[in-house]
């Protein structure tokens, strides 16, 4: 049954025949195509006769030799006949890729064309944010459009379903933050500011600035993965078609929930962070907690609360946008949906951070320091 | 119909015994036996949700059944490894219902990849070459070839399919629902194929359908899935002299009785008018 195809090369009437034996399938075929390579001569005639099986490979392997060399075919049976005539049917010249462009150009023709994408899906945000702000303007307009149940549900899965990641993340920050202050400060006797660096830091910028980076994570990622997919099953399609608006329907509930709760667990993240770095001062300083809120009740201005969540709900429309924005950007294949939701969190992290730069400055020149 | 496909002494390709197959409560598969013997093309038909698809991934063994065995060439697949059971993996092809295929590299590569994991010693152009054929074999444009899965239609994207599931000539060849979202005459076109590729390559084939037209056209037995087992395997007239309910339905409804009306017309008329 696993008989190796081979051949015999021999001389009938002053004519070269190649005899083949064995099994002319992928299986048995070995090294067969390349030992007809180094066949030298004109060949007359193949004889198959002595063959056993024959598959489309072995067959399109004779084929090709046959060709080449304009011998003939002979000692075919009905069934490998037809089966021969299939393959030669098939014949077509192959397309071969084009060649690959010398590094210097292929550096540029990429340059290029990240540059070509950049501007276009900075376009294509920026058109997406005015979308939704129409598709706002629309329900503002006409409230009973607006789906509280979804918005609700995306509430709970944006920012209860959040609270322990969060909490977790901004305890261990809060400590990390007061045990470094604190080994720094003590060189100049000054642990006590320990207080008005973690007060200060977390509630005008750490808190809020990782809170939004985990959500970015979390749940932008998440609404360009979901709708991305929705995209690709036609289900966003089959929405427009009943009438019901993919931006009402999915983008507004998502852009209020990150809107709404960003700047609450922005509040919760940066006192569970005071919470962490209170505790440190109490072991490692010997800060006692009542002395501790004391403190914190003195150096930390109001303002800086506001700072904190007046970027909140900026930070979150960002993230949401962009989530939502590249989930609508799927097409294609199921590759898409993974370069998009990494596209949309990259994104929405470095938005988030060249904004909050803009924003220290802002604060800093309207005085609120 | 041919005479050889009658013959009960053949070479049991497939031998289901005893197959349970269930997710949480709900059972699909209770007490399910079912042959498949070499050279023929058996066609599974039965209502959705009998399940068709999850009894052609327990006989390939993507699917761990809660009870039964599969044999397939004589070797058990329940429960093999991916890279184990190479010899039977070697000689079967599959197409999967939306075809399946690489999204990443295009419909000619994709006809390579299990060239390639199995054959590594083929010299490229040879490669390219194979995959060229077989591409057009299945009925595909040849330019075809170089374009990626999402540039495809829904029906060449089945082709594409069939190309790679042709790709290591096997004996043995799984089809789920070829001709499901194909337009009447392509959907023949496939039955054609896949009835000219069986005779060439002796294949076998197992096919689920809903087309009555395929199961006319081209099939020599046809099991029948309903009340969790096979409740019938046989010819086309041999299941219309059974009187169970479903697969007097089945085959006397108005779709069956105009499939029914033209089974010697050739295969490429569109029948359903």
């Amino acid at each position: 049954m696993r008989a190796p195809a081979d051949f015999e090369r021999s001389e009938d009437n002053g004519e070269a025949v190649l005899r083949f034996s064995g099994n002319l399938s992928l299986a048995c075929l070995g090294d067969l195509p390349a030992r007809l390579e180094t066949v030298e001569g004109g060949v007359a005639r193949l004889d198959l006769r002595e063959v056993g099986r024959m598959d489309t490979v072995g067959a399109w392997v004779v084929h090709r030799f046959a060709r080449d060399r304009g011998a003939k075919i002979e000692g075919l049976n009905a069934d490998e006949q037809h089966l021969l005539d299939q393959v030669i049917a098939a014949e077509h010249p192959i397309q071969l890729p084009p060649p690959p462009q010398g590094s210097v150009t292929r550096a540029l023709d990429e340059i290029g064309k990240a540059v070509i994408n950049s501007g276009r899906t900075l376009y294509g945000l920026l058109g997406f944010m005015g979308a939704t702000v129409l598709a706002f303007w629309h329900v503002i307009t006409h409230p009973r459009r607006f789906r509280f149940n979804a918005t609700v549900q995306r509430f709970e899965v944006v920012g209860v379903g959040a609270l322990g990641i969060i909490g977790l993340m901004s305890f261990l920050i809060g400590i990390v933050i007061a045990q470094q202050g604190s080994v720094q400060l003590r060189q100049f006797g000054a642990e006590i500011y320990t207080i008005n660096l973690l007060g200060r830091l977390t509630l005008r910028e750490l808190g809020i600035l990782m809170t939004a980076i985990m959500i970015a994570g979390r749940s932008g990622s998440a609404f360009a993965a979901q709708i991305g997919t929705m995209k690709l099953t036609e289900e966003i399609d089959a929405m427009r078609t009943i009438g019901v608006s993919p931006m009402e329907a999915l983008v507004l509930p998502r852009v209020f929930a990150v809107v709404f709760m960003l700047p609450l667990l922005g509040f919760y993240a940066s006192i569970i962070s005071i919470l962490g770095g209170g505790l440190l001062c109490w072991v490692d300083l010997g800060i006692t907690p009542v002395t501790f809120i004391q403190r914190i009740r003195e150096v930390v201005p109001l303002t800086d609360l506001w700072v904190g969540l007046v970027k909140a709900p900026v930070f979150g429309a960002i993230i949401a946008m962009a989530g939502c924005f590249h989930g609508m950007q799927v097409e294609g294949d199921a590759e898409q949906v993974g370069q998009r939701t990494t596209t949309a969190v990259v994104q929405a992290i470095f938005l988030v951070i060249v904004l909050d730069a803009f924003f220290a400055v802002f604060f800093t020149n309207v005085g609120w320091t | 119909m041919t005479d050889a496909a009658r013959d009960d002494d053949r070479e049991i390709i497939i031998r289901v015994r005893g197959l349970r197959n269930g997710f949480g409560e709900q059972i699909v598969h209770d007490g399910l036996d079912l042959d498949v013997r070499r050279g023929e093309i058996l066609g599974v038909v039965g209502g959705s949700g009998t399940g068709k698809s999850v009894l052609m991934r327990s006989v390939i063994g993507l699917q761990s059944p809660l009870d039964g065995t599969v044999e397939v060439f004589g070797e058990n697949t329940i429960g093999r490894e991916e890279t184990d059971a190479v010899d039977i993996r070697k000689r079967w092809g599959i197409l999967f219902q939306g075809g399946a295929l690489f999204s990443t590299l295009t419909v000619s590569e994709n006809v390579q990849v299990p060239l390639k994991e199995y054959y590594p010693g083929l010299d490229q152009a040879l490669l390219e070459e194979i995959a060229a054929y077989k591409v057009v074999m299945t009925g595909l444009p040849a330019e075809a070839g170089p374009k990626y899965p999402a540039e495809l239609s829904g029906g060449m994207k089945k082709r594409a399919g069939l190309a790679r599931a042709l790709a290591l000539d096997p004996e043995l060849l799984f089809l789920d629902e070829p001709t499901a979202g194909l337009d009447p005459i392509g959907a023949a076109a496939f039955d054609e194929l896949t009835a000219s590729l069986q005779k060439t390559l002796g294949l076998t084939v197992f096919l689920i359908t809903h087309d009555l037209d395929t199961l006319y056209a081209i099939c020599d037995r046809v099991a029948v899935l309903a009340d969790k087992r096979v409740i019938a395997v046989g010819t086309i007239p041999e299941l219309l002299a059974l009187d169970h309910p479903w697969i007097q339905e089945y085959f006397n409804g108005p779709r069956g009785r105009a499939a029914v009306a033209g089974p010697n017309r050739p295969v490429h008329e569109d029948k359903r008018g």
